[in-house]
């Protein structure tokens, strides 16, 4: 082929092409292989399991973190708590189905989102999402200006809009208390997590409904139980990525 | 000089409110020799130096606080080589210094700097051994 | 600012005026401590309702700041020289609701003390750091503007030739100050009254109406009480603003409305249908709303229909009327109902409580008494001449 300006341009764009893709797949090949061995953290729900009545789990989280017992149902705060099947689902009525979830109360919590709009909005990154997918409260840098709760299309933040210390009935030493002024959830037991321990609520059943595990290990319980069940979460369609599932 | 009174009440009053801290010393009792600091009964060395520790233990406390909840650096190896828990209750008054009260209080008065607010939300009762054993059944915080 | 030796010389009535104002200030202050003391608890603010009337006050004068670039504008843009007069007018409202604005949210605070946590840990993808910067902003544009453009008045000068860029610069940042303070609302994927484009250009256009609507009752406030004279082209012409800015605001209601109701979407309707007939029992905004709406009718009919817009006690009316309307819509309703009903389905009522409403009085007293201020310069250094 002579050697001519065309030619050569040619031959430059083939090669920088080439090299494109060659790079393009190293790159690939690079991030597959650095996939996580950061966990996924997630639980299944089989609320069927739950006894009428039962508050198990509520409790455990409840004296495991010092969660106050407000009686004032507006200034509530709340990690893990029961709400009625219809207003968990609204989407997906009952009244022509399984007669067992029309008036069931179901658990809900922080769905640890994968996408999660709390994290988004927060103007000072007192609320982030962890590598293990948990989203994490920094009770220090938290300004309280109640974004995140805004934000939070499932209801699972609380405000401590007054001081919380009075209404903590055992107060568990080795766990701090929050103040007045700011926002707190469920934050999956990360600390319980770091001694190799599972979440307190998910000890606590004793029915065995929770059932929590790393979603990134397809051998996990959390994993095997979402084959074996169909698991739905709570309002996808919004694009936050749930990490709670409730087995149907 | 007919207002001599009015200047020598104005004066005083002056010298009074100009001599208020030493007043107020006497009165509360604090003496020159300085803070009587319980220290820690079964613990001869400090996660840091003395030296540093009396001018910048406020800085190690932030660090602590910062690596723990945001960073996840929940152990802190001190210049002796020797491993500890980051935790300000468990770790600082628990395993260490015990009372807030008897200790850190001590100089914080002493010196006139009111404690932080850190003791809003972190419990300045140091968790006994009894409170240990029930405590991990329930979960415990780095 | 040896121009502030104007704001100390003042009539009894003046005076009467700034003590009262100082009044309502100290009472909100005092409320304000007890808020400080005891938590955000004895405000009507609840876990569902977590925003309440310190937000939506917020968001209804960040509104009425952007609105001064409605006689900006036209004057320096169009040529339109009956504003000459009162552009000043509208930038030193702009500071005194800009003040106003940072107040509500400082007090609407958990943590009051580490506000400066959003400077010192900046988070590019939070719409309330970039609505920090862009209020902050807007405040130096304006205190910039309005402070050189009186001292120039005072000295007899024309404006420095640098000022002109920066007075065009202030026009878009009047545009984004409200646009990103509807972007606080309209992309949050679990809040469906807000989740909604027109959510920005509602904002404008209500600001556009309520704004003017009280410039036109402040320069007849002005024309009463003092000896400045707006002049009757300028007030008939931002007559005509807030009659095109109300309808389109209206139409754009009207337009949120349609797709609710039409669509029968459950979470497109609930809080509309909630604001307007109640839900599950609960209709505590249904008046105020319905009060909206009626005010908002009257106040079209007044400003559309030239004869009774051209009479000046009918025009003082209507803007009474919009500034109201838009008042009940923005600044009590639309934040509230977008709580409702909660992520979990349950319809919670939210009252503002007496303390709360001390607040909020308080801190209108703060902007009044700056508005008042700054007005009082104004017309000292005009009067001179």
């Amino acid at each position: 082929m002579k050697v001519t300006r065309k030619n050569f341009l040619r031959l430059l764009a083939g090669s920088a092409a080439s090299a494109a893709a060659a790079g393009a797949g190293k790159v690939v090949q690079a991030i597959r292989s650095s996939l996580p061995a950061a966990p996924r953290w997630g639980m299944a729900i089989d609320f069927s399991k739950c006894p009428k009545g039962c508050d198990a789990c509520t409790k455990a989280c409840r004296l495991a973190h010092n969660v106050p017992q407000i009686p004032d149902p507006n200034h509530e705060v709340k990690w893990i708590w029961e709400e009625p099947y219809e207003n968990v689902f609204p989407s997906q009525p009952a009244e022509f189905g399984r007669q067992d979830l029309a008036g069931s109360q179901l658990l809900v919590l922080c769905n640890h989102c994968a996408d999660p709009p709390c994290t988004r909005v927060c103007p000072t990154q007192a609320t982030w999402k962890r590598d293990d997918g948990i989203v994490m409260m920094d009770y220090h840098r938290c300004i309280g200006c109640r974004y995140c709760m805004a934000a939070c299309p499932y209801g699972s933040r609380s405000f401590n809009w007054v001081d919380p210390r009075p209404y903590v009935e055992t107060a568990n030493p080795q766990y701090p208390t929050r103040t007045k002024g700011v926002v707190e959830k469920c934050n999956f037991c990360a600390e319980r997590l770091a001694d190799g321990l599972l979440p307190a609520c998910v000890e606590a059943c004793p029915e065995k409904a929770l059932i929590f595990g790393d979603l990134h290990d397809e051998n996990s319980a959390v994993r095997q139980a979402l084959r074996s069940r169909y698991g739905v979460r709570r309002q996808p369609e919004l694009g936050t990525d749930p990490s709670v599932f409730y087995l149907v | 000089m007919r207002d001599r009174f009015l200047i020598f009440c104005g004066l005083f009053l002056f010298l009074a409110l100009f001599t208020y801290p030493v007043w107020h010393g006497i009165a509360a009792h604090t003496s020159t020799r300085g803070p009587e600091l319980k220290l820690p009964a079964n613990q001869t060395s400090c996660v840091a130096p003395l030296s540093y520790m009396r001018s910048a233990h406020m800085q190690l406390l932030i660090e602590w606080r910062d690596g723990a909840v945001r960073e996840h650096h929940l152990r802190y190896t001190a210049y002796d080589g020797k491993s500890y828990k980051v935790s300000l209750t468990n770790t600082c008054l628990g395993q260490c210094h015990g009372s807030k009260q008897q200790f850190c209080d001590r100089c914080h008065q002493y010196a006139g700097i009111s404690t932080p607010y850190c003791w809003d939300c972190h419990q300045d009762v140091a968790p006994s051994a009894a409170n240990a054993t029930v405590a991990s059944a329930a979960g415990r915080h780095p | 600012m040896y121009m502030l030796d104007k704001a100390i010389t003042g009539s009894r009535r003046y005076w009467s005026w700034m003590l009262f104002l100082l009044l309502l200030t100290a009472v909100g202050f005092g409320c304000y401590c007890w808020q400080l003391r005891d938590g955000l608890g004895i405000t009507g603010m609840s876990r569902d309702v977590s925003w309440g009337i310190y937000v939506a006050q917020f968001t209804f004068f960040v509104g009425i700041a952007a609105s001064a670039v409605m006689v900006v504008l036209p004057y320096y843009l169009h040529d339109v020289k009956q504003f000459g007069k009162i552009t000043i007018l509208g930038e030193f409202l702009a500071i005194a609701a800009v003040v106003m604005c940072m107040l509500f949210i400082f007090v609407d605070m958990g943590q009051p003390m580490r506000v400066l946590y959003v400077l010192l840990y900046p988070t590019l993808h939070s719409m309330m750091f970039w609505d920090m910067l862009a209020l902050g902003g807007y405040l130096v544009l304006n205190a910039v503007i309005s402070a050189v453009m009186l001292d120039c008045e005072y000295q007899h000068l024309p404006p420095p030739r640098w000022l002109r860029p920066v007075v065009l610069f202030s026009i878009p940042w009047a545009v984004s100050i409200h646009t990103v303070t509807a972007f606080l609302y309209n992309g949050l994927p679990g809040r469906s009254l807000w989740l909604t484009a027109i959510l920005a250009p509602r904002f404008l256009a209500s600001a556009f109406a309520s704004g003017p609507a009280l410039l036109i009752l402040l320069c007849l406030l002005l024309r009463h009480f003092t000896t400045f004279d707006a002049g009757d082209e300028a007030i008939r012409k931002l007559g005509i603003i807030v009659a095109y800015a109300m309808s389109v605001n209206v139409f754009f209601l009207l337009l949120e409305l349609f797709t609710a109701l039409y669509s029968h979407v459950p979470e497109h309707s609930a809080p509309l249908r909630y604001l307007f007939f109640g839900l599950e029992g609960k209709h505590p905004l249904v008046p105020v709303m319905w009060l909206s709406v009626s005010m908002a009718a009257a106040a079209l009919v007044a400003l559309l229909v030239p004869a009774l817009r051209k009479n000046r006690r009918i025009l003082a009316l209507a803007s009474v009327l919009v500034f109201g309307s838009l008042w009940l819509e923005k600044g009590m309703s639309l934040i509230v109902a977008g709580f409702v009903p909660s992520p979990l389905n349950h319809v919670t009522v939210y009252t503002p409580t007496a303390p709360e409403l001390a607040i909020v009085v308080g801190v209108w007293a703060i902007g009044a008494f700056i508005l008042t201020v700054f007005y009082k310069i104004a017309i000292s250094v005009r009067a001179l001449d």
